[in-house]
């Protein structure tokens, strides 16, 4: 039992982050800095993809149908013309669909983690906060669809969202009925974690000093408790949003996700690998390598988190 | 003395952070003899249970011993590594926790366990060794023990996996116990109990025992010396009675007063101002000067006198007559 | 007048297994019994303590007086009010800030997410009150600094965050505090500290304790009446004088022997018979008869009625003057 000598005045949050053991350890670890750069140099060009392509491949205006298939880096037998990346069939340029497609991934893959958590934090508290009957329908629930493979349950959510929606709006509503679909599939382990540490945080003190004075069952959730479980929370959410990005693009691939008009990582791989064996491999190696690079990077950037904030590990 | 089991001199342990190296240890040295016990007491943060892990050889990494030495029965074995240490630490040195589950494993009966560990360390039969268990749990005061010699930890209350705890820690025949707030865990009329044993125990086997805990009580009935530390130091060494009814250090006679029987019938309690400092903040000098009423200039500047000859690591101690 | 009045309180938790071990196993559902049937009243501006050891239902007892659990039967009233069945919306809030409460673990008491500011008002702003300047008044009212209501509670020692706990116990200004063992998780200097500024508060604010504690050194020194707790029965309640000086019932007699003396140089206990029965089983007739050294056959049959000898009330057969 220790005094502090007074410190002048309240410290900002900015310097308690970078005081903190957290900040310490992610100077000292090479990968989750090198993961972080590229993480970030991939959502920033595809947050600012119309500022850094150099066509847009969706505005038919742009396009050149005597560019097709060329190849990177070479110039085009007929216009002279040379691209990054190569083109695809329709002239396209590879390295403005990447960035484009890589805007709908992401997109996708947040908005669908987004989803998920809200919902995963929602029934996890009040389930484990509540307990009882409340409790046993909603984790049974979740392990019911535990069983099904993730993917499976998002391709049915899909496909039944797909058979409501007018066929005249279906292109439109993709890109939404895929957040869905993702989403529902990935909420379990938000609920599943969220429980957990709501039963551990509701025993302790602080929540019954709020019982106490009268605090609303709603108010102690959100005021105390979930602030203390949110740690677990962002270290699911940065591999969820991994398996969100594969998710989507495994949906694509398989020709149930983004529709050809938005199209993402997954449906240009998908639409690459039909020339693959007619020699144009660009058109499928570079979004395909751009979807493994992002999905590796997040991913160790969320096991690096899970391991920073396991306080068993240090 | 001849009979000296445990020696340490001038241990230190240091560990570094981030933040720079701290050192829960600086400096401490103290003997015990076979048969004696020697209460270690100190408040949370003084260092008194790293002593013990590191007498052990189970500081947990990135701790280490930076300095000093510690000799068991005439060898040194501060630098024993791995197989050696646990060797020494199963056969040699006892060891009684707060927590008597954390030394239990779960998945083995006691009899087990017991016998397990005395065929490691003793050279003698497995029909011996399950005879031994049984008078071992007969000794420690369970009732019906060969009944009860394949029961799981689980099926035992808190008192009684203590005394399991003490039985295992004395079936290879150590000559030292190490007992880390045996009793902290336990309530009032188990705590007596527990200390009972401990003592009857080792002073008809002459084992020599390094009692640490927080509870002045505890030391004043178990131990026969005692030492106090205070961030990382030991600041009073001696016979538990001239310690505790005459403290020579203030922080020993800051302590005493300030438990609840000492101040019995006063309105308010002895109180000391301030509190332990973190380790990466131990001030200059004595590290109590700041709380310390009697500080002059010397303590500011010098850390206290080595404890070798003397009994207290205070430049000025309290005579008789000031500390009542 | 007695601002606190329990009257044949009494709590039955359900410890049962969940009902497919029950089906399996073919056991009914089994009950432990924490507190029962306790009888005690609580003097204004006094302090009132529970000691006993575990299991003795002492936590059981101080989470019921604030309502955080509700009796199985039997009453808490205070000021009049009995919180578990009282409709009038208006009289149980002015009750609830009335009433508050210490906990044992400083580290678990003070929730790790908010400032130091934000924590000691929450009683104050939950119910819509000005708390402009409070928490600032009330740090420097336990010896902390008006600065480290901007902190967050890691920042601060065990002693130091108790504090933080007794400045958040006093903002909605009540007349009672629950205090469930203030400072075991303290050690003796930090604990001397913290004990006298309860004493002074006290004193300032005309507070009310009801202090809970296995500690007979810490009740001895703080208390002006002592409840002892036995396996969720009251055995004894005298003043610190008499339960010390003339001990009425054997347990506290056990107990007072089994605690370690300062000046018990080498002492020889006499050591306790046994330990501390199941709760879910108790013993029948006095509770304590299987490890009692006087008891005889009325023991074992007949629970003892509390009675009073002189100031003390004593729950045992045998008990004399």
């Amino acid at each position: 039992m220790t005094d502090m000598p007074l410190k002048p005045a309240q410290q900002s949050r900015l310097r308690i982050f970078l005081d903190s053991d957290i900040f310490y350890m992610f100077k000292k670890s090479p990968v989750a800095i090198l993961s972080t750069i590229v993480v970030a140099i991939l959502v920033l060009s595809a947050v600012f993809a119309p500022l850094i392509a150099p066509t847009n491949p969706f505005d038919p205006a742009s396009l050149n149908l005597m560019n097709g298939f060329t190849g990177p880096m070479t110039p085009n037998a007929f216009t002279g013309d040379s691209f990054l990346l190569g083109t695809d069939d329709q002239g396209r340029d590879v390295f403005s669909t990447i960035l484009y497609g890589m805007r709908v991934s992401l997109f996708v893959g947040v908005a669908a983690v987004l989803f998920a958590m809200v919902l995963g934090i929602t029934l996890g508290l009040i389930s484990g906060y509540v307990g009882g009957w409340t409790e046993t329908i909603i984790m049974r629930t979740a392990d019911v669809q535990l069983t099904f493979p993730s993917i499976l349950v998002a391709m049915l959510i899909f496909g039944v969202a797909k058979g409501f929606t007018p066929v005249e709006y279906r292109d439109q509503m993709a890109i939404w009925v895929l957040i869905l679909a993702i989403g529902l599939s990935d909420w379990v382990q938000f609920a599943r974690v969220v429980r957990g540490a709501t039963l551990v945080e509701k025993r302790k003190e602080y929540v019954e000093a709020a019982r106490l004075i009268g605090r609303t069952p709603f108010a102690i959730m959100l005021r105390h408790i979930l602030p203390n479980v949110l740690s677990p929370v962002l270290v699911i959410a940065t591999i969820s949003l991994a398996l969100a990005i594969i998710a989507e693009a495994t949906l694509s691939f398989l020709g149930v996700g983004a529709p050809a008009t938005q199209p993402s990582l997954g449906t240009l791989i998908r639409i690459g690998q039909g020339f693959l064996f007619s020699g144009e491999w660009w058109i499928l190696l570079f979004p395909a390598v751009t979807l493994l690079v992002l999905a590796l990077s997040v991913n160790l950037l969320g096991d690096w988190l899970r391991d920073a904030l396991n306080p068993r590990l240090r | 003395m001849s009979d000296t089991v445990l020696s340490i001199r001038e241990l230190s342990v240091e560990i570094p952070t981030h933040t720079g190296i701290v050192k829960p240890v600086d400096g401490v040295s103290y003997d015990i003899c076979a048969g004696e016990i020697l209460g270690i007491v100190g408040e949370s943060g003084a260092g008194k249970s790293m002593a013990g892990n590191a007498v052990i050889g189970l500081l947990s990494p990135p701790a280490h011993i930076a300095a000093g030495e510690i000799w068991l029965n005439g060898s040194r074995i501060d630098a024993l590594e791995g197989e050696d240490m646990r060797r020494l630490r199963g056969k040699q040195i006892g060891m009684v926790f707060q927590d008597p589950l954390t030394s239990l494993n779960p998945l083995l009966s006691i009899g087990d366990q017991l016998t397990e560990t005395m065929l490691t360390h003793l050279d003698i039969s497995r029909g011996e060794a399950d005879r031994r268990a049984i008078a071992a749990l007969e000794e420690v005061g369970i009732p019906g023990a060969a009944e009860r010699i394949d029961s799981y930890p689980h099926e035992f209350s808190g008192g009684m996996r203590q005394r399991v705890v003490i039985a295992l820690a004395l079936c290879a025949e150590p000559s030292l116990i190490i007992a880390d707030e045996p009793t902290t865990a336990l309530d009032v009329s188990v705590q007596a109990q527990i200390i009972a044993l401990l003592k009857r125990l080792c002073r008809d086997r002459g084992t020599a025992v390094m009692l640490i805990t927080h509870d002045m009580g505890v030391i004043a009935e178990a131990a026969d010396r005692v030492g106090v530390m205070y961030a990382g130091r030991l600041v009073e060494l001696g016979a538990v009675r001239d310690v505790l009814t005459a403290p020579q250090h203030p922080y020993t006679h800051g302590l005493m007063a300030s438990t609840p029987l000492a101040s019995q019938g006063k309105a308010r309690l002895h109180q000391i101002e301030g509190a332990m400092p973190r380790l990466n903040k131990v001030p200059e000098g004595c590290p109590f000067h700041p709380r310390c009423a009697y500080a002059r200039d010397k303590c500011r500047v010098a850390p206290g006198p080595k404890i070798a000859d003397g009994r207290t690591a205070c430049w000025f101690p309290l005579v008789a007559e000031k500390a009542s | 007048m007695a601002l606190i009045s329990v009257k044949a309180l009494t709590r039955v938790f359900d410890a049962s297994k969940p009902w497919l071990n029950r089906v399996i196993e073919r056991r009914g559902k089994s009950f432990l019994t924490a507190v029962s049937d306790v009888d005690f009243e609580v003097a204004e501006r006094s302090t009132y303590a529970l000691v006993g050891e575990s299991g003795s239902g002492k936590s059981t007892i101080g989470r019921m007086l604030v309502g955080l659990l509700t009796p199985t039967s039997g009453t808490v009233e205070i000021n009049g009010v009995n919180l578990a069945t009282e409709t009038d919306a208006r009289k149980i809030d002015v009750i609830r800030s009335d009433i508050q409460m210490i906990f044992q673990d400083p580290f678990a008491s003070l929730n790790p997410r908010w400032r130091v500011g934000d924590i000691i008002v929450e009683p104050v702003v939950a119910r819509g009150g000005d708390a402009s300047g409070l928490a600032e008044k009330l740090l420097e009212q336990v010896g902390l600094s008006a600065l480290d209501a901007g902190k967050f509670p890691h920042e601060f020692s065990g002693g130091q965050r108790q504090r933080i706990c007794i400045a958040r116990a006093l903002s909605s200004e009540p007349k009672l505090i629950v205090c469930d063992e203030p400072t075991s998780a303290l050690d003796v200097s930090v604990q001397a500290q913290v004990l006298n500024l309860m004493s002074d508060l006290k004193d300032n604010y005309g507070l009310t304790y009801v202090l809970i504690s296995h500690d007979l050194t810490v009740v001895q020194h703080m208390a002006d009446r002592i409840g002892v707790l036995y396996l969720g029965r009251l055995v004894e309640e005298a003043s610190p004088e008499d339960l010390f000086a003339r001990t009425k019932h054997p347990y506290t007699k056990m107990l007072l022997e089994a605690a370690p003396r300062m000046d018990g140089f080498g002492r020889e206990a006499e050591l306790p018979e046994g330990e501390i029965p199941d709760p879910i089983n108790p013993p029948t007739g006095c509770a304590f008869h299987p490890r009692c050294p006087i008891s005889t056959d009325i023991c074992r049959t007949e629970r003892p009625p509390m009675r009073s000898l002189n100031k003390t009330r004593v729950a045992c057969h045998l008990a004399e003057e």
